[in-house]
Parts: C-alpha cells; structure tokens; sequence
C-alpha cells in the first residue's frame, strides 16, 4: 500500500472501503453464478472487519469491451481501495460480446454475468454514452484520474486497396457482423442479398460467423437475438452459395477447428472444395502441432473423404453450399456495365513461399474471375487513434506499449486488441488486460505512479459532460434497456430483440 | 450451437442446474488437489457429479480468470493438467472438448477441461494443475533471461 501523502488544504476524499453488496444481484441470469463467483472474485468485498484507510487511487477505463471489463475485475480484486470508472462511446456495456459475437453462440455471452458483477461492485462505476476523444479528451481524463487506461479496442476495419472495393455490393465483415448484431452505426447497411454467390475473402473465424449466418436455417436463426430486419432480410436471402477466399493453403487456414466443425455440420448444406487445393497436405500432416493437426485433418477429410451413406443423403438434400478456395488474393471487384453494382471478383492466383504457419503467399500472375453479386471483406479488424495526445503505432495500428503500460506517457496504459492487434479470443484478451492490471497494481504499489495528489475522478468528469451536454447512462441505465430488450424477444420466440439506435436506447433509459 | 446440455456428451454441468445438491456426509466427498499458478496446493472436496470446474466455484479458489463461459465448452479457461494415471481414469474426450481444449494454452496430452470433468469416488484425492496463462510463461522467460 503506498504511503498517502496529504497535502494541506485539500479535503481528501479518503474513505473506508468494504461492501456489502452481497444479495444485491439480480436474479435475473438465474445461474446463481453472483453469489458463487463473488467471494473469489472480490475477497475483500465482504470482510467488514477490514478497513483500509489510505488516499483514493482513482483509475478510468475506455471502453467496456472484455478488455475493460477483465482490467477493471483484476484491478478491484487486486488492489484494495482503487475506484474505477467504465466510460463506454455507447450507451450500452460489453463491447463485442454484444456486438460481435455470432448470435448463435449465446453460451460465449456467458461473460456477461461476470462483467455484470464487476459493474456491480461498489467502487466501479459505469458511464455509458460518453465518447472519449470527442466529448472528453484523455488530457482531461488524466487530469482526473491516477491512471488511464484504453482499452477501446479495433473499430475500423483493414481495406483490401483494390479496385472495385467501393462498388455496390462489397461490405467489409465488420459492418455486415455490425448489422446483424444490431450495432447502431450499421443500422442502415441494407445489404442486398439477392444473388446466388457470396464471396468471403479472408478465413479466419469472422469470416466463418458470416457465412455460417448466411447459410443457416431461418428455423435456427430466428430464436437467436440477431436483429430483427436482419432476420427479415436473410428470409428473402437469394444466396445459395458461399465461397470462402484465402490467399494461402489449408495449412494456414486462420479460423479455428469448432468453428470449421460448425459449418460442416451445417444443417441444409453441403461443402464443395477443390481437390487440388489439397495436394500434399496429406505428407505435411505429421509435422503439424496437435491443434493445427486436427484442424488440417478435419479439412482434409471435408474435402476428400468419401462420404458414407448417411452423410451422402445428408448432402443430396442439401439446397446450399460453402467451400474453402485456397491460394487466391484479391485483385478487383467487378463491376458490371453501368460500373455501379459488384457482378464479380477477380482473384490473384498465388502459391507459398515457406512452408507451415509462416508461410507467404507471393503472386504467380494468373487470374480467375469468380461471378458474385456479395463482396464480404472480412481480412481484419483495425484500431483507430481517439486523440492526438496519446503514442499510436499507424503501421501496426496499436498503441505501443510494454505490458500495457503506453511508452512514454506516465499514467496511461491499455489492454485488448488496442493493445495487441486484433486478434484473439475473449480468453486471450482476458489474459492480456490481466497483465496490464498487474502492471498498474505494480506502479501503484512501486510509487513509479503519483499517487500523492488528490483526484477529482468522476466528479470534475461528470461536471465536464453536464456542461457540454452528454447526459451519461449508469450502468442500472442499462439495466433497464436490457430488460425492455428481453422481453421485447420473449413476445418473438428470442433471447432479446435489440434496440437499434441510440436514441431509443437513451430514452429507455431515462424512463 | 451446442446447447447447454448437448455440451460435453450429455454430461450437463450440474454446478448450474438450479436444483441444490442435497447436503452430503462428508464420507460421501471426493477430495481434489489443486496446484495454483503460483506452485501452492489447495485441497478442497466436491460431491460425486460435481464437476472441477463446480468445485472450484464452490469453494470460491481463486484462480484467475477460471471457467469464463460458465461451463459450456465455449472457452478453454477451465484448463487443467492431470498425471497420467490420473488422466486415464478420465473417461473419454468429446470432439468438442478436444476442440476448445486445443486453443487452450500450455496444451499438454493429458490436458482436460474442468467442467467436464465428473468427480466420482474412484477420483479420490487425485492433483489437477492449473497451467500457466501464455503471458505468465513469456514473463518467467523474461525473468530466466
Ligand atoms: C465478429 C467477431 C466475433 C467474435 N466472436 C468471438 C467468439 O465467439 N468467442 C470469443 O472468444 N471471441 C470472439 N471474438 C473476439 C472477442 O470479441 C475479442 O477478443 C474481444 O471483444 C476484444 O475485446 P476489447 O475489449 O479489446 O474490444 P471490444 O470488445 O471492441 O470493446 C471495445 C469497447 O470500447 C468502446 N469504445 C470505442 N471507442 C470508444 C471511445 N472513443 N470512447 C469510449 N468507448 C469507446 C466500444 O464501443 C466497445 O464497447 C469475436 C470477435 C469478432 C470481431
Ligand atoms: N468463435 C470464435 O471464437 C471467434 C469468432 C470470431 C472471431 N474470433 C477471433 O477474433 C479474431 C479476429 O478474427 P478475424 O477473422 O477478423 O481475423 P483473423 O483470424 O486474423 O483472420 C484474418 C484473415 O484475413 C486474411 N487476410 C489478412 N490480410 C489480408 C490481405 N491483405 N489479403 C488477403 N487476405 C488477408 C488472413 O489471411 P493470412 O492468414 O494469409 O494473413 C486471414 O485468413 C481472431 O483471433 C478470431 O479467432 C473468434
């Protein structure tokens, strides 16, 4: 515990701190998982008979994604007093977990009852629809707060550069994934999917989301809480077939096995690969790390296996299909005679240079032109900068940093995919947004962190919002947005029926 | 787009079925052994159907991080090491444990995820490690360096 030096004059805001926020939990997850997971989480929320006395450490949080969610979790269980406060650009918590993760995988929003409890904890506080960057600066957040730490993650995405890549037609897989899972900003996509082929380029679990939400039942989609107009939308769905573009072999393939295991077992479809994708696949298999090995196994049996008589008429009464193309690069989208709407896309053809997962893909200068009327660019995910005062790496587009603390900037640090590129599941994020906890709970103890003067925290932040006019939403705002949604969805045969633009949102939450 | 309990073979994870397990003589317990990040051993006992990962959260041990999904073979969190004669009394793996547990990290051949993991008698007293996450091996490397 750093020594609180107090300076005359000041009124400190030292406080005694333990909760008794035990029985406070809603029932309404109904898993009973609060009260069990509490005491590990928090072993200090409910031992009354200890009292720490000491100065206020007070640390923010940007973004509310896993990364701000697990750093806040770490930094409450790890250091005794430290506040926290949550600042989220929307007015609802969980980042990708709301807004990215597939609809069909409701059991991965599983976290949310945990970050809920983080939320929960009487010294973390949540401000919803405050955009950090626009309606505060980081300055003035640090001038707040002891320490800073960014963890707004990838919001933009990487573009192919092609020609083409602007047509009618062509989407990048983070606005489509945006659309389905109701993100306001992609609330007026409206892709048009009415036409035969889609072409995905890129492999790696985005891409699979998307085309399993392409080609899956409407009988299986309709009980999820995918938005409503996207619903409607995938009824009218033409596509009937859905090519998945890699510009290296099987080998490299970027997704991973359950989700591959997914679209295989893709009920009403079949796989439809090219068999010379897969020469020599079969010899390298011995070298291959066991996850990599039952992967390329997998494929390799997709691809080439004979099927039995049960997985045959499993396949005949299929009525759409899916393949891996392998060993192609983007080179245009086609347009078609008025140069306005995507007919097609022509494909670099390449081959490796390298072998295993470091290999790379160098052009051979033969092309092939595919026909398709949907373009989904799903190659990636990017950070952007929110402020200029803060280190930003544009050529790897993170914020450079050493264990989550940002180089040359005392007090602020970062966690997530701004922190390490975007990639990763929610498990590896956790993993990185405990370290940079860690890190900070190390300053904090080490004194390489001022603590000596007193912080104003929320409050001057709060004043600062008042008077630009951005009415922050509390984290029991949410709760009540969150409950109008589910039983919106309950009255629909789903989970929850999202509410699609932030004005409504807001209002909800002001009743 | 396994359901809760598809997952796992039919093996539900008790730990969330609202039902309480009925109070237990404590003859009637499964002793567990846990070796922590850190190298302590932690005992603690279940009951017969219990799952590791329902042991863990009963008796509240804090390992970081431990059984993010909730038991529903959509993360590998609930990673765990097991000697190899332990290992064997398993039981069999599911495809679908085996496909989370390879993108857990530190994989090993006798690697299981807690939550399908069952305790019966016959498991009595067994050790299951937790593994080092990816960052605490990269940091131990840098100390060694
Ligand atoms: C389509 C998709 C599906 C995925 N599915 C899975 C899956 O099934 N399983 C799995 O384990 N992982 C999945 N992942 C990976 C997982 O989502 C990420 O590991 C994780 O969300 C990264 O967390 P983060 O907090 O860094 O970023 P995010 O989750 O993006 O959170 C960032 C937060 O910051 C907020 N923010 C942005 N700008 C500002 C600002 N200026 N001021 C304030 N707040 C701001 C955002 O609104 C957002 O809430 C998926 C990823 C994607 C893209
Ligand atoms: N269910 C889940 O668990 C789930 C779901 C969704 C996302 N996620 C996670 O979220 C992270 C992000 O997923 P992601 O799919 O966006 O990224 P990703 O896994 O990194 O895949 C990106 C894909 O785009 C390709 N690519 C990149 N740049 C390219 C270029 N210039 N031209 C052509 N192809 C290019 C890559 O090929 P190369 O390999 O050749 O670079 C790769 O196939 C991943 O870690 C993923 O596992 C998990």
């Amino acid at each position: 515990m750093p020594p609180c030096v107090l300076l005359a004059g000041f009124s400190c805001s030292c406080q005694t701190h333990f909760s008794s926020k035990q029985g406070t939990y809603p029932r309404a997850f109904g898993l009973g998982l609060y009260t069990r997971l509490n005491k590990a989480f928090f072993p200090f929320a409910d031992s009354p008979g200890v009292r720490f006395s000491s100065c206020t450490p007070k640390v923010c949080i940007v973004g509310s994604g896993p990364a701000g969610f697990y750093t806040a979790q770490h930094l409450l269980k790890t250091h005794q007093n430290v506040h926290v406060d949550i600042y989220e650009r929307l007015p609802v918590p969980f980042g990708l977990v709301r807004f990215g993760v597939a609809p069909d995988h409701p059991e991965v929003k599983n976290v949310i009852n945990t970050f809920t409890q983080t939320a929960k904890h009487s010294r973390c506080r949540f401000y919803g629809n405050v955009n950090v960057g626009k309606d505060v600066s980081v300055g003035e957040l640090k001038q707040a707060y002891h320490a800073v730490v960014l963890s707004y993650g990838a919001e933009g995405n990487r573009s192919m550069g092609v020609p083409g890549e602007g047509l009618a037609g062509v989407y990048s897989a983070k606005d489509f994934v945006g659309w389905y899972n109701g993100h306001p900003s992609c609330r007026e996509l409206n892709p048009d999917l009415n036409c035969e082929t889609a072409v995905i380029l890129g492999q790696g679990n985005v891409a699979l989301d998307v085309a399993r939400v392409l080609l899956s039942p409407i009988d299986i989609l309709k009980k999820t809480d995918i938005t409503q107009p996207a619903l409607e939308a995938l009824v009218r769905s033409q596509i009937r077939r859905v090519l998945i573009v890699g510009r290296r072999g099987p080998v490299q393939v970027a997704c991973t096995i359950k989700e591959l295991r997914e679209m295989v077992n893709l009920p009403g479809t079949k796989s439809e690969m090219v068999e010379a994708d897969f020469d020599g696949v079969t010899e390298a298999l011995k070298d291959l790390p066991r996850p990599r090995k039952r992967l390329t196994e997998l494929l390799l049996k997709t691809a080439l296996d004979t099927p039995g008589d049960k997985e045959q008429q499993r396949r005949h009464q299929a009525s759409r299909t899916w393949g891996f193309r392998f060993f192609r690069s983007p080179s245009e989208v086609l347009a078609d005679a008025d140069g306005n709407k995507t007919v097609g896309i022509r494909l670099a053809v390449t081959r490796l240079e390298g072998s295993g997962e470091g290999a790379r893909a160098v052009l051979t200068g033969e092309v092939e032109d595919v026909t398709c009327g949907l373009v989904i660019s799903s190659i990636g995910y990017k950070s952007h900068p929110i402020d200029p005062s803060v280190p930003f790496d544009t050529r790897r587009a993170v914020i450079p940093n050493t264990m989550g603390r940002v180089k040359q900037a005392t007090g602020l640090y970062c966690s997530g995919w701004l922190k390490t590129g975007p990639t990763g599941v929610i498990a590896t994020t956790m993993n990185n947004s405990f370290d940079t906890a860690r890190s900070l709970v190390e300053d904090m103890e080490s004194e390489a962190l001022d603590l000596s003067s007193v912080k104003t925290g929320s409050e001057v932040i709060s004043a600062l919002l008042e008077e630009r006019g951005v009415k922050s939403v509390s984290f029991s705002d949410w709760e009540k947005i969150d409950s109008v949604e589910m039983s919106r969805g309950e009255a629909s045969g789903k989970p929850r029926e999202k509410i699609l633009t932030v004005e409504e949102m807001i209002q909800v939450a002001r009743t | 787009m396994l359901s809760r309990r598809e997952v796992g073979g039919g093996r539900s994870s008790l730990g969330f079925s609202l039902i309480p397990s009925f109070p237990q003589g404590s003859n009637n317990k499964v002793t567990v052994h846990f070796i922590n990040r850190d190298g302590d051993k932690i005992t603690a006992k279940g009951a017969p159907g219990d799952t590791l990962l329902d042991v863990v959260l009963n008796e509240d041990l804090d390992f970081d991080g431990f059984g993010a999904c909730e038991g529903t073979l959509a993360c590998s969190t609930c990673h765990l090491i097991f000697e190899d004669e332990v290992f064997k009394k398993l039981g069999p793996v599911t495809d679908e444990e085996m496909d989370m547990l390879d993108l857990a990290y530190g994989l090993t051949d006798t690697s299981r995820l807690g939550c399908q993991i069952c305790l019966s008698k016959s498991l009595d007293g067994m050790v299951a490690r937790v593994p080092e996450s990816v960052t605490d091996i990269r940091q131990s490397k840098d100390e060694s360096a």
